[in-house]
């Protein structure tokens, strides 16, 4: 046994072709067999991502070029019409309007989201007494399903009485509300961010932690050294030790604004007047209620664009970033 | 200004003992605000549950009256909800939906990231760059042509439908292989010489040395998984195989409101949930600061 450690110790030590040539004689039989457990361990992942993965998203592409129905009509067989469904997209008010809804969720939701977990990770980081409690309450929303969410909230939001207005004329003595919130097209899509940010935030607030967790002390001990100030601390230390922490948090907030979907179906289904609609309501109005497959499926087509230009940002990114 | 902050800081400065305490004071009182901002709802929702008149709570919906437990309190709305809507049977639908894509995805998403990790096969490195290549992929922009799919075999309205689809799963592949990736290979090697099977390698010891990825795996799954919205809604047609994400919102959408069982419903669901993460707390915080090591 020990010897036979020693041996492999060495063969580790030989290079790698070296190592192979070694392997192929010695335990031919053993390779042999190892690439035939490699492939059966691969074999119901790959058959299961293919099937439900790659195929229908090859279909998508596909079904983009036609106007396939969901229930099809024998008198009018599926066709090909090229990029017919592409152009229409783009002169549909509503895909506008959905896209430009995502934007702007995007636009406001990914930076105060953002800062928002920050300054939770860094106040639930101070060593103060009962701070896992409040780590705890700031987690909650998180652990709530996303439809109870929408649910409560849309209460909460009621036009008249409900708490929401309640409260707002109550601090400002009288003088704001009452505001028609879910009803209100000004104000719909911004009473949806409010509870989307409430609910998502806590789990970047662990990302964060753990970032802030991970940098280490003595940067600012260093720091204190030369006597700076906590301002300085956190722009010159705390923010850049964060920052592929920042990308990666950025990143995955725009991908979630742009799947937008389950908040909105729930309280406004996308109205009042489109005021939220979103690519992915749009998509399952499209494709689930009005049957118009091959339209969806340009919808799905672009916004997987969409989502894959985001994430090569990020990938991008980070490679110049090890380089 | 030098001057200025020594001063400020002598641990004996009656300044700084004051100036200590006034902040570590404002300290928690921006904690406990902010902790009443993500309470509120929550408080809410479970006091309205436990309020058997549906008029009381309409009215008390104005008011810090909202969050108090008073008037006709029990649990009427819960009796409801078991009894007339068939709650329970949600309840096992969406457990045994999670429960099998979870537990099934471990043994498959693992299997298949141990051998990407530890085997040498040839095709190795096309397969790794693929499965990184279908993180990206969204299961939105693939819902419509998968319903086309589920619909020609006659899947629509079933458990498997909303499960098989979810088993294999890129990014818990991936999650599996960074941690298996690290795991030294002289432990394996010298198993295999000693005679074990790469299988018996997979089973024997990546396992029991992996426990803390599976862990997370498992907890993202079941956090992602509970959520799920958009599929259910499109694949499921009555109430037998209904999750509880789309049961509570049909109730929701039927007229008129009794939001009493509405309250008590959505309760309902957040109870195992919030349980679940009381008890596991410290793996959820790991799960979720190790998924973002990505790139």
């Amino acid at each position: 046994m020990h010897n036979l450690n020693q041996n492999i110790k060495m063969r580790r030590k030989s290079n790698n072709s070296d190592l192979r040539s070694n392997l192929k004689r010695g335990f031919g039989y053993k390779r042999k067999r190892e690439v035939t457990v490699a492939w059966v361990l691969c074999a119901p992942a790959l058959t299961l991502l293919f099937i439900f993965l790659v195929v229908p998203f090859i279909i998508a592409f596909f079904l983009s070029f036609t106007d396939q129905r969901l229930i099809p009509n024998p008198n009018m067989p599926t066709q090909f019409i090229g990029f017919r469904n592409f152009l229409r997209l783009f002169m549909d008010e509503y895909f506008q309007r959905a896209l430009l809804n995502n934007f702007i969720f995007a636009i406001v939701v990914v930076p105060v989201q953002t800062a928002f977990a920050l300054l939770l990770a860094i106040l639930v980081n101070q060593k103060l007494r009962f701070i896992n409690l409040f780590r705890t309450i700031y987690f909650t929303p998180v652990v709530t399903t996303m439809v109870v969410v929408a649910i409560v909230w849309s209460f909460l939001y009621n036009p008249g009485e409900g708490f929401i207005n309640q409260f707002i004329k109550t601090i400002s003595g009288g003088l704001l509300g009452p505001y028609g919130w879910l009803d209100d097209t000004r104000l719909a899509l911004t009473a949806i961010m409010v509870l989307s940010i409430w609910q998502g935030v806590g789990f970047q607030m662990v990302i964060y932690l753990a970032g802030l967790q991970g940098i280490p002390a003595e940067l600012y001990e260093a720091a204190e050294v030369d006597s700076a100030n906590a301002w300085q601390k956190f722009w010159y230390i705390t923010l850049p030790q964060l920052k592929n922490t920042t990308i990666f948090v950025v990143i995955s907030t725009t991908i979630l604004a742009f799947k937008l979907f389950t908040q909105v179906w729930v309280m406004t289904r996308g109205g009042p007047q489109s005021a939220t609609l979103t690519a992915i309501v749009l998509l399952y109005k499209e494709g689930f209620v009005q049957n118009r497959i091959g339209y969806s499926a340009a919808i799905a087509v672009l916004f997987f664009l969409i989502v894959f230009f985001i994430s090569m940002v990020q990938r991008i990114y980070l490679r110049g970033e090890r380089r | 200004m030098k001057n200025n902050v020594s001063t400020n800081r002598n641990p004996f400065g009656i300044r700084y003992m004051v100036s200590k305490r006034m902040s570590i004071g404002i300290r928690y009182l921006i904690l406990v605000i902010i902790a009443l901002f993500f309470l509120f709802p929550t408080v809410f929702m479970f006091v309205s549950s436990i309020k058997n008149n549906e008029t009381q709570i309409i009215s008390d919906m104005s008011n810090l009256r909202a969050f108090v437990p008073y008037g006709d309190i029990g649990f009427k709305n819960y009796f409801d909800v078991f009894t007339q809507l068939r709650f329970a049977r949600f309840m096992f639908n969406s457990l045994f939906i999670v429960g099998t894509i979870v537990f099934a995805g471990l043994i498959v998403n693992s299997m298949i990231a141990y051998s990407l990790a530890r085997l040498r096969f040839r095709g190795r490195n096309i397969i790794i760059s693929l499965i990184i290549a279908l993180i990206i992929v969204p299961v939105e922009s693939i819902v419509i042509p998968l319903l086309l799919m589920v619909n020609k075999v006659g899947w629509i309205d079933s458990y498997h439908v909303q499960i098989i689809p979810f088993i294999a799963d890129a990014f818990s592949i991936f999650l599996f292989y960074q941690f298996f990736i690290d795991i030294p290979t002289e432990i394996d090697e010298a198993a295999i010489v000693d005679g074990a099977s790469s299988f018996r390698v997979y089973w024997n010891i990546i396992i029991p040395l992996s426990l803390p990825v599976f862990a997370t795996v498992a907890i993202l799954q079941f956090l992602f998984r509970w959520n799920d919205f958009l599929w259910p809604l499109m694949v499921t047609r009555g109430y037998e195989y209904r999750p509880l994400t789309v049961a509570i919102q049909q109730l929701f959408t039927q007229a008129p409101k009794m939001w009493g069982d509405i309250f008590a419903f959505a309760s309902m669901i957040t109870i195992p949930s919030l349980t679940v993460f009381l008890v596991f707390q410290k793996w959820f915080v790991r799960s979720i600061a190790s998924s973002s090591i990505k790139g």
